[in-house]
C-alpha cells in the first residue's frame, strides 16, 4: 500500500456554452425533402392553424456535424467519472460489459416499439422472463415487475402495491404510516410520504442500528410497512432483521427489503427466507448496467404471490407452449411508469448475470466484502480518519463509513474539500453520506469486485497524501481542484432566484453583462 | 456447475485470481473469505444452491447466447411500422449514438461541479435548448417519462394552490392517465388529487370549452392538455383554455412533444405555466419503451421553482475570473436533502438520455427543426389523404394534425385486431388499437407518421389495406 499518487492532469478545453457556437446558416442534419406529391400538400404554414404557428425561430445554435462531434467529446474529456478509480458507494461502481451496449444499439434491441404484438417481441420478453427467474432465485420472491425506472421508483412501486393490497383488505387510511430508519436511503420515506403515508423514522442505537424495543413501540394498528436496508451504508448487517420481519408481519403490515446493498449479501442470503414481502434490486448497480450519470435505471421490484395481484400492469407470462405473453394482474395498482420500463437495461442486466453465473456472483460478493475489508486496514491507519462504529469489531460488509472528524478539527480541512483535491490525482470523489450526516464529515468508499487490488492501493495512498497534505499544505487542498478543466465552481449563487439560471435565456437575464463577456 | 474459466480468473473480477485473495487476506490477518461474513446470523445464510443457469463468462458465447434471444424479436427496420402513441420511431443520427455512447457519459455518478464539468455542461445545455424550444426559462432534469413528469407537475400544482383537483382530456393517452392516476393517489389515500376528464369535440378533437368551463371551479388545482394531443390534433384553443384555468386560479400544464416545436408555437406563447412532455423523441432509440424520458419546465419563479422534485443544474461562477462552471441548484428541497419533507422524491433518473438529447438539438438547431415539423405535417397529411380514399376507411380529423392520426375502420366491419393481424402478416405494424381505452371510436387504430417514412412507405400500407378489406 505504498505506490505514490501518480501525477494526474484533466483536459481543460475551456469550452464554451453550446448557445454560443455556430454560426448563422450553418447545418448540422438534413432531412430528405418531401416527394412531389407530399409536398403538394402545403408548407407548414399552411398545415398549422393560426394561432399555434411558432413566430420566432427557436434560438438554438446553428452547428455542423463535425463540429457538434467535436463540442460534445471535448465535454467528455472534462468527466473524470470512472476513468480512473471511482470507488463511490453505496452505488457499487461496476463494470458495465460493452458487448451489452454494443447489443443495445442492434435493431432488434433499439428499434423495436413498446406496444408491437407480442408476438414480435418474443426474444424481448423472453429475456425478462429469464431474468425474472435468476432474480427469484436470488430472493426467494415469486415474481418481478421491472416498470420502475430507478431504485427511488421501486420503492415507490412498494408504497403502491401497498396501498392496493390495503384497499383490498379495508385498511387504506386506518394503516397510514410507514416505518423506516435514519440509515435507510431517503427514498424509501420521502415516496412514502409521497404516496400518502405518514413516516417514522427509527435512530440508531447501540451496534449501529435501530434497537428492537424502537421497533416494536413504532409498530401497531396504523403501520402499513416497514422500509429497510440491510446491511446499510456503513456496512453493518443487523443481525435482528429475521425478527424486524416477524413483528413486522405479526402487527399486520408488509416488510419491505430495500437491497441497495446487495452486492455483499449476493448469493449469501435471500429475503424472502428472512420472511420478506417484498425487495427490490437495482440493475444499474448490482446487475452490471452502466450508470450513465444517474439512468436510464431499473429498479427491478419483487414479492410474495400474496402481493403479486397487485403488481403494476403489464406482467410477462410464459404459456404451455412456451411462447411469452403480457397478462394483466387482476388487481393492478395501474402503472408507476409507462409500458415495461427500461427494458434495454434488464437485458444489461441478464447478460451480466448470464456472464457471471452463480459461482461468478457468489466470488463477486466474496471479493467484496473482502476488498472492503482490506482497504478499511489502508484506510484506518491514516492520521485523521476515523472508522465508524468503532465498537463494531467483526468485518465489515461490502463498505464501510469513514469520517474525517478528526481531521476537520486538526486542520479545519473536511470531507469536501479532500473529495476536491483526490480529483487532482485522477481519483473520483467519494460518496459521502446521504442526510443527514449521522458521522461527523462522513465518506463512504465500496470497492465491489471490479477495481484491483492495485487500484485498492491507489486509491488509499491518494487518501493518504491529502490527508497528510491537509496537515502540511492545507491551503492546497482548500483550494483544490488544481488539475481540473476549471477552477473551483462558487456555487452559493445556485440557491439565490436572483443569481441561479438552469437555462441560457435566464442566465441572460440574470447576468447579461457577464454572459455577454463570456460569449466574447 | 461447470463454468469454463480455466486459471479461475474472471475477465470482469481483477481479485479473482487466487494470488490477489491470498494476498488481501494475508494483508487482514483473516483466515478466510468467509471468516468475513461473521456479522450474518448463521440462520440468515443460504446455504443451498442458487440454481441459476450455467455462466456464459466468454464473450464470443454470450454474445451469440444474446444474438439468438434478440434475433426472435421483429423489429421496426425489418418491418414498417406506424406504432406512437407514446413512444415514436424517429432518426437518432449516428453522431449522437457516437456521443451518448461515450465512456466517460455512460459510467460516470456523481462528480464534482469540476471533476465532471463536461457533464455537467451537457446537462446545462440540455435544459438550455430544451427552454428554448418551449419559450421557458426554468427547466430541471429529467424525469422518468412524460406521464411522470405530469404526475410531479399536478402535484407541484397541489402544493402551489392547495387544491387537489386536476382536469385532463378525455382523449389523453390512457398509458400516460394511468402514470398519472398513480401520482394523484387512489380515494382513500392520504393526499388523492381528483383527475376529471374533460370531454373534446367529437367531430374537431379540440377540447370541449363548455365542458371545461363547467367543470372548472375554485376546488380546480390544474387544468392539463396537449399539444398535440394523444389523437394527433392540434389544440388551437390554448389561450382560451389558459385563460379559463387562470380564471378560477387554477395552474395550467401544458404536455408536449418537443419535436413538433420548430413549427408549432411555444407553450408559454398561450399561457402555459408548467410544461411537461418526452425527451425520446430527441434522439433516443424506442428500445422497446426503454426511451421514454420526460421533463418539466416553468417560467423562472421562484414560487414555480421551490416546488420542483428534480435535480437542477445552474450556471455558475468559477474562482476564474470570467470563468463558468455548472452545479446542482434547489438540491436540498429534495428528497436527498430534506428525506418526506422534500418535494416529492427524486433519484437516478434518464440523465444519460439528457446528452444524447442536448446533442440531438444541438446539430438539428432552428431550422432542423422545422425542416422535422413540416416534414411530419405534410407527411400525415399525406397519410390521411390516401388512407381517406380507401373504401370503408375514415380519418377521424385531417384539419391540424401532427404526426398521429385516428384511422377508423368502423364502415369495413373488420375489427383493428384483425386489420393489423393481417398487416403483421405482410410486415407491417399497424396502428395503436384505440378500441379496448376509447370505445367512443369503434374499430379505430392510431397511426404515427414521421421523418422515417416515406411516400412510398404509406402508399405500401395502403395497398396492404387495399388487400386485406377487399
Amino acid at each position: 500500500m505504498s505506490a505514490a499518487p501518480k501525477p494526474y492532469r484533466q483536459a481543460s478545453w475551456s469550452e464554451p456554452v453550446v448557445m454560443e457556437l455556430g454560426a448563422p446558416g450553418r447545418r448540422g442534419f438534413l432531412f430528405p425533402p418531401a416527394e412531389a406529391e407530399v409536398a403538394a400538400l402545403g408548407d407548414a404554414a399552411s398545415l398549422v392553424p393560426a394561432a399555434m404557428r411558432r413566430r420566432a425561430a427557436p434560438a438554438l445554435p446553428e452547428m455542423t456535424e463535425p463540429d457538434t462531434l467535436r463540442h460534445y467529446l471535448r465535454l467528455s474529456q472534462q468527466v473524470l467519472g470512472m476513468m480512473g478509480v471511482s470507488l463511490f458507494g453505496t452505488c457499487t461502481m461496476k463494470y458495465n460489459p460493452r458487448l451489452s451496449e454494443a447489443l443495445g444499439l442492434r435493431p432488434q434491441m433499439a428499434e423495436l416499439h413498446p406496444l408491437q404484438d407480442p408476438s414480435t417481441l418474443q426474444g424481448v420478453l423472453e429475456i425478462l422472463w429469464n431474468f425474472e427467474q435468476i432474480l427469484r432465485a436470488l430472493s426467494g420472491m415469486d415474481r418481478f415487475t421491472f416498470q420502475a425506472a430507478g431504485g427511488a421508483d421501486a420503492a415507490y412501486t412498494h408504497v403502491c402495491v401497498t396501498r392496493g393490497w390495503l384497499a383490498a383488505r379495508g385498511e387504506l387510511g386506518q394503516r397510514d404510516e410507514i416505518v423506516t430508519s435514519i440509515q435507510a436511503h431517503p427514498c424509501n420515506p420521502a415516496t412514502a410520504a409521497a404516496a400518502g403515508f405518514k413516516v417514522v423514522t427509527l435512530p440508531l442505537e447501540a451496534g449501529g442500528y435501530p434497537s428492537l424495543d424502537a421497533l416494536k413501540a413504532a409498530l401497531g394498528p396504523r403501520t402499513a410497512a416497514l422500509m429497510i436496508n440491510n446491511p446499510d451504508d456503513m456496512g453493518i448487517y443487523n443481525p435482528e432483521m429475521a425478527e424486524w420481519v416477524r413483528l413486522t408481519k405479526a402487527a399486520g403490515a408488509l416488510a419491505f427489503y430495500d437491497h441497495a446493498n446487495f452486492n455483499g449479501v449476493m448469493g449469501k442470503i435471500r429475503a424472502r427466507d428472512l420472511g420478506f414481502d417484498a425487495c427490490m434490486f437495482m440493475l444499474h448497480k448490482t446487475f452490471g448496467g452502466p450508470k450513465g450519470g444517474g439512468g436510464p435505471a431499473v429498479g427491478a421490484y419483487g414479492c410474495s404471490a400474496e402481493l403479486e395481484p397487485f403488481l403494476p400492469k403489464p406482467l410477462v407470462a410464459q404459456r404451455a407452449d412456451g411462447s411469452f405473453a403480457l397478462d394483466v394482474p387482476e388487481q393492478s395498482i395501474g402503472k408507476v411508469r409507462e409500458f415495461l420500463g427500461n427494458v434495454h437495461i434488464v437485458m444489461r442486466a441478464y447478460a451480466w448475470a448470464r456472464g457471471m453465473g452463480a459461482e461468478g456472483i457468489n466470488e463477486a460478493s466474496d471479493l467484496s466484502v473482502l476488498a472492503n475489508n482490506y482497504m478499511q486496514k489502508g484506510l484506518a491507519a491514516i492520521r485523521g480518519v476515523a472508522v465508524s462504529n468503532p465498537d463494531v469489531t467483526a468485518p465489515r460488509m461490502e463498505m464501510t463509513r469513514y469520517g474525517l472528524g478528526p481531521l476537520k478539527q486538526e486542520t479545519g480541512i473536511g470531507v469536501i474539500e479532500v473529495g476536491n483535491r483526490m480529483t487532482d490525482y485522477g481519483i473520483d470523489a467519494p460518496w459521502l453520506s446521504h442526510e443527514p450526516w449521522v458521522v461527523p464529515e462522513p465518506f463512504t468508499p465500496e470497492a465491489g469486485e471490479l477495481w484491483s487490488k492495485e487500484d485498492i492501493d491507489a486509491w488509499v495512498a491518494v487518501v493518504a497524501k491529502v490527508c497528510a497534505e491537509a496537515y502540511g499544505d492545507p491551503d492546497r487542498v482548500r483550494s483544490a481542484p488544481h488539475n481540473a478543466a476549471i477552477g473551483k465552481v462558487l456555487a452559493e449563487g445556485c440557491e439565490d432566484p436572483a443569481r441561479w439560471a438552469t437555462t441560457w435565456r435566464a442566465f441572460q437575464r440574470k447576468h447579461g453583462g457577464a454572459a455577454r463577456q463570456a460569449a466574447e | 456447475m461447470m463454468v469454463d474459466r480455466r486459471g479461475g480468473a474472471h475477465p470482469w473480477m481483477a481479485n479473482s485470481t487466487p494470488e490477489a485473495k491470498a494476498a488481501m487476506l494475508q494483508a487482514i490477518g483473516a483466515p478466510s473469505i468467509e471468516s468475513l461474513f461473521a456479522q450474518i446470523p448463521e440462520s440468515h445464510r443460504l446455504r443451498g444452491t442458487l440454481g441459476l443457469p450455467p455462466a456464459i463468462p466468454s464473450e464470443v458465447a454470450l454474445k451469440r447466447h444474446m444474438l439468438d434471444l434478440l434475433k426472435k424479436n421483429r423489429d421496426c427496420e425489418a418491418n414498417l411500422s406506424f406504432l406512437g402513441a407514446g413512444i415514436w420511431q424517429h432518426h437518432v443520427p449516428a453522431v449522437v449514438d457516437e456521443i451518448a455512447g461515450r465512456s466517460e457519459f455512460l459510467t460516470n455518478v456523481w462528480g464534482t461541479p469540476m471533476s465532471d464539468h463536461g457533464r455537467n455542461q451537457a446537462w446545462f445545455e440540455f435544459c438550455a435548448q430544451l427552454g428554448e424550444l418551449v419559450g421557458l426559462e426554468f427547466v430541471g432534469l429529467p424525469v422518468y417519462s412524460w406521464g411522470c413528469a405530469l404526475g410531479f407537475a399536478a402535484r407541484m400544482a397541489a402544493r402551489l394552490n392547495g387544491r387537489r383537483e386536476v382536469l385532463v382530456p378525455a382523449g389523453m393517452d390512457p398509458e400516460r392517465l394511468d402514470v398519472l392516476r398513480q401520482y394523484a393517489e387512489p380515494e382513500g389515500s392520504g393526499g388523492h388529487i381528483a383527475v376529471v376528464p374533460v370531454g373534446f369535440d367529437a367531430a374537431t378533437g379540440l377540447l370541449d370549452l363548455a365542458d371545461l368551463r363547467a367543470k372548472l371551479s375554485a376546488r380546480t388545482s390544474a387544468v392539463y392538455f396537449e399539444n398535440p394531443g394523444f389523437l394527433g390534433v392540434i389544440e388551437t384553443q390554448g389561450a382560451a383554455i389558459a385563460a379559463a384555468a387562470h380564471a378560477v386560479g387554477a395552474e395550467c400544464i401544458v404536455g408536449v412533444d418537443p419535436i413538433s416545436l420548430g413549427v408549432l408555437a411555444p407553450p408559454s406563447d398561450y399561457g402555459a405555466d408548467i410544461v411537461v412532455g418526452t425527451i425520446q423523441t430527441l434522439g433516443i432509440h424506442m428500445s422497446c419503451g426503454g426511451g421514454a424520458g420526460g421533463f418539466i419546465a416553468s417560467r423562472d419563479e421562484e414560487r414555480y421553482a421551490r416546488e420542483y422534485p428534480t435535480l437542477n443544474i445552474s450556471i455558475a461562477p468559477t474562482v476564474n475570473a470570467g470563468e463558468w462552471g455548472f452545479a446542482l441548484s434547489l438540491a436540498h428541497q429534495s428528497s436527498y436533502g430534506m428525506r418526506e419533507e422534500g418535494k416529492d422524491w427524486t433519484g437516478n433518473s434518464v440523465y444519460l438520455n439528457a446528452v444524447a438529447a442536448s446533442a440531438y438539438m444541438t446539430l438539428l438547431g432552428p431550422q432542423g427543426f422545422f425542416e422535422i415539423g413540416e416534414r411530419i405535417l405534410q407527411r400525415t397529411a399525406h397519410a390521411a389523404r390516401l388512407l381517406a380514399g380507401l373504401p370503408g376507411v375514415a380519418v377521424r380529423y385531417r384539419q391540424g394534425v401532427f404526426k398521429e392520426l385516428v384511422v377508423d375502420f368502423n364502415a369495413t366491419g373488420r375489427s383493428v385486431a384483425a386489420i393489423n393481424a393481417a398487416l403483421l402478416e405482410r410486415n407491417i405494424f399497424g396502428g395503436r388499437d384505440l378500441s379496448p381505452d376509447l370505445p367512443q371510436f369503434g374499430q379505430s387504430a392510431l397511426y404515427a407518421f414521421t421523418e422515417i417514412h416515406t411516400a412510398e412507405d404509406v402508399q405500401r400500407l395502403v395497398a396492404a389495406l387495399t388487400e386485406i378489406l377487399a
